[in-house]
C-alpha cells in the first residue's frame, strides 16, 4: 500500500497550488502587503532550492552561497546602471556570471572537505563581498538603486507585481523541475552516491570530482538567477546581499525544511519567512525563540519539516 | 619611519587581539572536533560584562576580572547545555546548531541591555599615550592590551606543555577514546576546555571594548577572522593560531594604511579611497586561500586525526 | 513602543469622534536608527519630534496625528525595507526622518515613485539636493556640503593653511570631505576614508595625519565613532600640537561621552542650542524638561522642525491630503516657526540658512555644553541647486 497520498504530500501540494493562486487572493482581498511578502518568499525558496542540490543532494557544504545571490543581483544592477536594461542582456549576462565563479570556486574548494571546504567557499563569498563593495562607481557598501527593471518584450512587464510574482513562481517551479530531473538522473545517482562515499564511487569508476563540480556551479547559476529577481524585486542592491550570514540563512532554510527532497527548502523558505513576519509583529525579540529551535531542529529534526511531514504518515498507516 | 613602526605595533596590538579569540576556537575545534560559530557570541558577552560591572564597581580591573568570571561560567553552561549534545556530529550539524546559538544570544543581549550598546571608558591612568622610543608615542592602552596578551599567551603555553591538565588537553587532541579508556573524566576536561577557551574570547572582547565598540552582533565580523586564523594556523594547535594571528594582525593592518598609497599609484584617488579598504580586507582570504591550496593542514598542524 | 503609539493612536482616534469626510487622522512614518551605538541620536529625534506633537496637542488640522516609528538598524537595505512597509502596509500619510544618507537614497525611489511626502529631518545626500530633487521631497537638515564648506569658510578666517581630512566612506562622508575642499583656500595634504560603520579604530589614520603635519585635521565622525576619534586624537598625544576643527562630530548626544574631550574643538552647524528665538528657547526648555537629564541635538532639533513644517503644510489644506499640488506648494511655502529663527527652503527643497561655529565650554554647573562663538555666514545656499530641475 505505497499511496502517494501522504500527509506531506498534500501539504506540498496546496502549498504549490496556494502560491500559485496567491495573486487571486491578493485581488479579492486588497492586501498588496501579501504580495510583496510572497513574491520575496518565492525568490529566496529558488535560493534555497539551488543551495540544496549542492547541499543537501551532494552533500556539498557551500557556507558562501549567498555570493551568487550577490553577483546575479549586481549583473542587473551594473548592466541598468551603466544603461543596458534589456532582460535578455541581463539575465544571461546574470548567470554566465554566477557559472563562472561557481567553476572556479568549485574547482578550487571541491580538493577540499569537511570544515576546509566549509572555510573556502566562505572565503571566496567574502572575497566577493569586498570586491564588490570596493567598486566605488556601483555604490560601494551604500549599495546600489536600479531605476528600471529588466525590460522584456512586451507585454510582460516586471513593474506590474503580479506579473512579476508569476515570472518568480514559474521560475521557481521551473527550478524544482529541474532538480527534481536531476536528482533522479544518473547524475543525481552519481552526484548522492559521492556524498555517502567518495573512495566507493570512484573505485566503481565514476570521475566524482567533474560530477560534483557540475553540481555545484548548476546549484550556483540558480542562485544567480535568483540574484536577478533580487534586483527586480528591490529595486535595490547592495554588498551585505553577499555578506557570510546571509549564506547561514540560507542554509537554515534548507536544513528547516528538509534536505533530504527537492521541496524541503521551498517549505523551509516559506515557514521561516512567514514565521518571522507573523513573530514579528507579537514581539521584536522572536530571534530568541527561533535560534534555540533551530538547535533543537538540528538534534533531533534532522530532516526537517519535510522530515516530520514525512513522519506522520509512517505513524498513521501503522 | 615614526609611522611604520606605529603601524607595526598596532599590527601587533591587533594581531595579538584575535590570537586570544582564535586561541579559544582552535583549542575546541582541535580537542573536541566542535566548530563553534557562538564563539563571537562569548567575545560578546565579554565586552558586555565588562561595561556593567566596569560602571557597578568603579573599578576597571576589578570589572574585567569579574568579566572573564562571568564569561567562564557562561561558557562552561552553553557547553554542558547545548554542546555536549553536538560531539560527534556532522560539521554541518556543528555550524547549523551553534548558528542558531549566535540568534539567541544576539536577541537575549538586546532584551537584557536593550538594542543601544554600551560604552566602556577608560580609567584615566590608562587614557593617555606612553614614550616608547625617543620620538615615538604610542597609546599607553594598546600597550597594555600587547603586554596582557603576552602574558596570557606565555600562560597559556605553560599550561599547554608543562602541566599534567595541559597534558590531557593534547592526549585528547590526540586521542579521545583512549583518554576516556583510561579513566580522565573527560566530560570536565571537555567542560573546562570550553570554558577557557570561552574566557578567552571574554578576555578578548573586553579589552579591545573601550577603542572599538560594545554592541550587539559584534562578534559576527571578528568570528570569520578568527576562523581564517584557525586554519592559517592549524586546527588544534595554539602555535599555529599565535602565528597566524601576528601575520593577519599584520598584514590587515599595514594593508588598510598603506594599499590606499599604493594604489593611488595606479587609480584615481577617489577610487583608490573605496578599493583600497575592499582590497586589504580581501588580502587576508587570500593568504587562508594560497594556504589551503599549497599546506591545506595548515602552517603548523596539531595533530594527526 | 510601536505598540503602545498605535494603541494611543487608536485610542485618539476613537475618542475624536465624527471624523472629517476623507481623512481620519494623520499617519506618520518615521524612519532612523533606533539600535546600536547610534540609537542615541534615533532616540533624540524621535523625542524631539514627540516634542512637537506635544506642543501642538497631537493634532494637525483638527486631526490626531499617529506616528509609527521604524528602525533602518543603520542598513541600506533595511532602510529601504521599512520604507516601503510603512508606504504599503501601514499607508502612512508621509514620511519623515533619516539619518543616514546612503539609508536615504537607498530607500528614495518607493517615496517617490508612491508619491508620498518625505521631509528629510538630517541626511543630507548632494544627489537628492541635485539631480535626484523631486516634488515630494524636503529637507529640514542641510546638504551634506554646506556645513563643511561653511567650515573650510572659518578655517580660512583662522588663517589654517593646511589641513589632514579625515571620514568614513560613505555617501555623507564623502559629501564632508569634498565640501570642505570647495571653500578651504590652502592645501589639502591627506583624504583618508575609513570603512564604515564598522571600523571604529583610527590609529592607522591618526599615524598618517600626524605624519604629515598639518596646519589642522579636519574630521567628520558622527555618532560613537566621534567619540572614539576624540578619544584616540588624545591618546595618539594629538590634543594641543595639530587642532581639530570638525562638522557633526561633537553634539549633544556625544558630548556627554566626549566630555573634556571637545573642549576647545570647535564645530559647524546650522543648529545650536542657544540660538535666541522664541520657537527654540521653548523647544530646549520644553525638551530638557520632558526628558531630564537630557540637551536637544541638532538631530532633535532638524526633527522638531519636521514635524512642524509636515503641521503647517496639513493646516494650509485644512486636512485635505488629496490635493498633492497644494500640499506641495505649502510645504514650500514652509510657513512656520523654525527653531532656527526665519525657515525658507530653495528651489530644491534645501533650506537657505546662517551657519554657525559652536565651541565646546564648561558651564557653570559643570558640564559641558555647546556655545554659539561666531556666526560663519548667513542665508547660504546649497551649490547642488543648480542641478535640480526644479525652479
Amino acid at each position: 500500500m505505497n499511496s502517494a497520498l501522504t500527509v506531506r504530500n498534500i501539504v506540498v501540494c496546496a502549498l504549490l497550488v496556494a502560491l500559485a493562486l496567491l495573486p487571486a487572493y491578493v485581488k479579492i482581498t486588497g492586501n498588496i502587503f501579501v504580495l510583496t511578502l510572497f513574491t520575496r518568499i518565492v525568490i529566496l525558496g529558488l535560493a534555497a532550492v539551488s543551495l540544496n542540490l549542492m547541499l543537501g543532494f551532494g552533500g556539498m557544504m557551500s557556507f558562501g552561497h549567498a555570493a551568487y545571490l550577490g553577483i546575479g543581483g549586481y549583473a542587473v544592477g551594473i548592466l541598468a546602471h551603466e544603461g543596458i536594461y534589456s532582460g535578455l542582456v541581463q539575465w544571461p549576462v546574470a548567470l554566465l556570471a554566477s557559472a563562472v565563479f561557481a567553476l572556479v570556486v568549485g574547482a578550487l574548494s571541491l580538493r577540499t572537505r569537511g570544515v576546509y571546504f566549509i572555510m573556502i567557499t566562505l572565503a571566496f563569498a567574502q572575497m566577493a563581498y569586498y570586491i564588490i563593495a570596493g567598486l566605488a562607481r556601483y555604490g560601494g557598501d551604500d549599495g546600489l538603486t536600479i531605476y528600471k527593471r529588466s525590460q522584456f518584450l512586451a507585454p510582460l512587464d516586471l513593474t506590474n507585481k503580479v506579473q512579476f510574482y508569476y515570472v518568480c513562481v514559474a521560475l521557481l517551479f521551473g527550478a524544482i523541475y529541474l532538480v527534481h530531473r536531476l536528482v533522479n538522473s544518473r547524475f543525481g545517482l552519481v552526484v548522492q552516491g559521492s556524498r555517502s562515499n567518495d573512495l566507493r564511487m570512484r573505485a566503481i569508476g565514476f570521475p566524482t570530482y567533474r560530477y560534483r563540480l557540475t553540481c555545484f556551479v548548476i546549484a550556483g547559476t540558480l542562485g544567480g538567477l535568483a540574484g536577478a529577481l533580487i534586483a527586480n524585486n528591490t529595486d535595490f542592491v547592495s554588498p551585505s546581499m553577499m555578506y557570510w550570514t546571509r549564506s547561514g540563512d540560507l542554509i537554515i532554510m534548507v536544513v528547516l525544511g528538509g534536505m533530504g527532497s527537492v521541496v524541503g527548502p521551498l517549505i523551509g523558505a516559506v515557514a521561516l519567512l512567514v514565521l518571522e513576519e507573523l513573530l514579528s509583529g507579537i514581539t521584536e525579540y522572536w530571534q530568541i525563540i527561533l535560534g534555540p529551535l533551530l538547535l533543537l531542529v538540528v538534534l533531533f529534526a534532522r530532516g526537517g519539516i519535510d522530515g516530520l511531514l514525512s513522519q506522520i504518515r509512517a505513524r498513521v498507516a501503522a | 619611519m615614526t609611522l611604520f613602526i606605529e603601524q607595526c605595533l598596532n599590527g601587533v596590538q591587533f594581531g595579538l587581539l584575535l590570537f586570544l579569540l582564535a586561541a579559544g576556537l582552535t583549542l575546541v575545534f582541535g580537542i573536541m572536533d566542535l566548530v563553534n560559530l557562538a564563539h563571537g557570541s562569548l567575545y560578546m558577552v565579554g565586552a558586555y560584562f565588562a561595561a556593567t560591572l566596569t560602571a557597578w564597581t568603579g573599578s576597571f580591573v576589578l570589572g574585567a576580572v569579574l568579566a572573564l568570571v562571568g564569561t567562564l561560567l557562561v561558557g562552561m553552561a552553553v557547553e554542558v547545555i547545548a554542546m555536549r549534545r553536538l560531539y560527534g556530529r556532522d560539521h554541518l550539524d556543528h555550524v547549523l546548531g551553534t548558528f542558531g546559538l549566535i540568534l539567541f544570544f544576539d536577541e537575549a543581549v538586546r532584551l537584557i541591555w536593550g538594542p543601544e550598546g554600551l560604552s566602556l571608558p577608560l580609567p584615566s591612568w590608562l587614557n593617555t599615550s606612553v614614550t616608547i622610543l625617543p620620538g615615538i608615542q604610542y597609546s599607553a592602552y594598546r600597550l597594555s592590551i600587547i603586554i596582557v596578551a603576552l602574558a596570557v599567551a606565555a600562560v597559556l603555553y605553560l599550561l599547554v606543555m608543562r602541566t599534567r591538565v595541559g597534558m590531557l588537553i593534547r592526549a585528547g587532541a590526540s586521542n579521545r577514546e583512549m583518554v576516556g579508556a583510561l579513566g580522565v573524566n573527560i566530560k570536565l576536561l571537555y567542560t573546562l576546555v570550553f570554558g577557557l577557551g570561552a574566557a578567552l574570547a571574554g578576555l578578548a572582547g573586553l579589552m579591545q571594548a573601550p577603542i572599538l565598540t560594545v554592541q550587539i552582533g559584534m562578534g559576527e565580523n571578528i568570528l570569520i577572522l578568527a576562523f581564517v586564523i584557525t586554519v592559517i594556523g592549524g586546527i588544534g594547535s595554539i602555535r599555529g593560531a599565535f602565528i597566524a594571528a601576528i601575520l593577519v594582525g599584520f598584514v590587515d593592518t599595514l594593508g588598510r594604511s598603506y594599499l590606499p598609497d599604493i594604489l593611488r599609484l595606479v587609480l584615481s584617488p577617489n577610487a583608490a579611497a573605496t578599493a583600497a579598504p575592499a582590497l586589504s580586507s580581501m588580502l587576508i582570504y587570500l593568504v587562508m586561500a594560497v594556504v589551503l591550496v599549497v599546506r591545506p593542514e595548515g602552517l603548523f598542524p596539531a595533530v594527526r586525526k | 513602543m510601536r505598540q503602545t503609539l498605535l494603541a494611543a493612536g487608536t485610542a485618539l482616534m476613537l475618542a475624536a469622534g465624527p471624523a472629517i469626510a476623507q481623512q481620519k487622522s494623520i499617519k506618520i512614518g518615521f524612519v532612523s536608527t533606533f539600535s546600536g551605538p547610534v540609537a542615541v541620536i534615533g532616540n533624540d529625534m524621535r523625542n524631539s519630534f514627540e516634542l512637537a506633537l506635544d506642543h501642538m496637542g497631537r493634532k494637525m488640522a483638527g486631526m490626531p496625528v499617529e506616528v509609527i516609528y521604524e528602525d533602518d538598524g543603520f542598513k541600506p537595505e533595511v532602510g529601504k525595507q521599512k520604507t516601503e512597509k510603512l508606504i504599503e502596509a501601514d499607508h502612512v500619510d508621509f514620511i519623515a526622518g533619516y539619518i543616514w544618507s546612503n539609508v536615504l537614497l537607498a530607500s528614495l525611489k518607493p517615496v517617490v515613485d508612491s508619491k508620498t511626502f518625505l521631509v528629510i529631518a538630517n541626511a543630507g545626500a548632494s544627489q537628492v539636493a541635485g539631480e535626484l530633487c523631486s516634488p515630494y521631497v524636503f529637507s529640514t537638515s542641510w546638504q551634506n556640503d554646506q556645513t563643511p564648506e561653511a567650515m573650510g569658510m572659518y578655517m580660512n578666517q583662522k588663517g589654517v593653511n593646511s589641513v589632514f581630512l579625515i571620514g568614513p566612506n560613505y555617501a555623507a562622508g564623502k559629501d564632508m570631505l569634498d565640501g570642505v575642499s570647495h571653500t578651504f583656500k590652502g592645501k589639502i595634504v591627506g583624504r583618508e576614508l575609513t570603512t564604515w560603520p564598522s571600523q571604529l579604530d583610527f590609529s592607522a589614520e591618526l599615524a598618517k595625519a600626524k605624519a604629515a603635519n598639518p596646519d589642522a585635521i579636519f574630521v567628520f565622525y558622527p555618532g560613537k565613532a566621534g567619540v572614539q576619534f576624540l578619544a584616540q586624537y588624545a591618546q595618539a598625544g594629538l590634543k594641543g600640537n595639530i587642532p581639530l576643527y570638525t562638522a557633526f562630530t561633537i553634539d549633544e548626544t556625544s558630548l556627554p561621552l566626549q566630555k573634556e574631550l571637545a573642549l576647545g574643538v570647535p564645530g559647524a552647524q546650522e543648529w545650536v542650542n542657544d540660538l535666541p528665538n522664541e520657537a527654540n528657547k521653548k523647544f530646549v526648555a520644553d525638551y530638557m524638561k520632558k526628558y531630564p537629564g537630557h540637551r536637544p541635538s541638532f538631530y532633535g532639533a532638524q526633527s522638531y522642525d519636521a514635524a512642524n513644517l509636515i503641521a503647517s503644510a496639513v493646516a494650509a489644506v485644512k486636512g485635505d491630503l488629496s490635493d498633492k499640488e497644494a500640499l506641495r506648494k505649502a510645504f514650500e511655502r514652509a510657513d512656520f516657526k523654525s527653531v532656527r529663527g526665519n525657515f525658507k527652503f530653495g528651489n530644491n527643497h534645501i533650506p537657505i540658512q546662517n551657519f554657525y561655529v559652536q565651541d565646546v565650554v564648561k558651564d557653570a554647573s559643570g558640564d559641558y555644553v555647546l556655545k554659539t562663538t561666531a556666526t560663519i555666514v548667513k542665508d547660504y545656499q546649497d551649490l547642488s541647486h543648480s542641478k535640480c530641475p526644479m525652479k
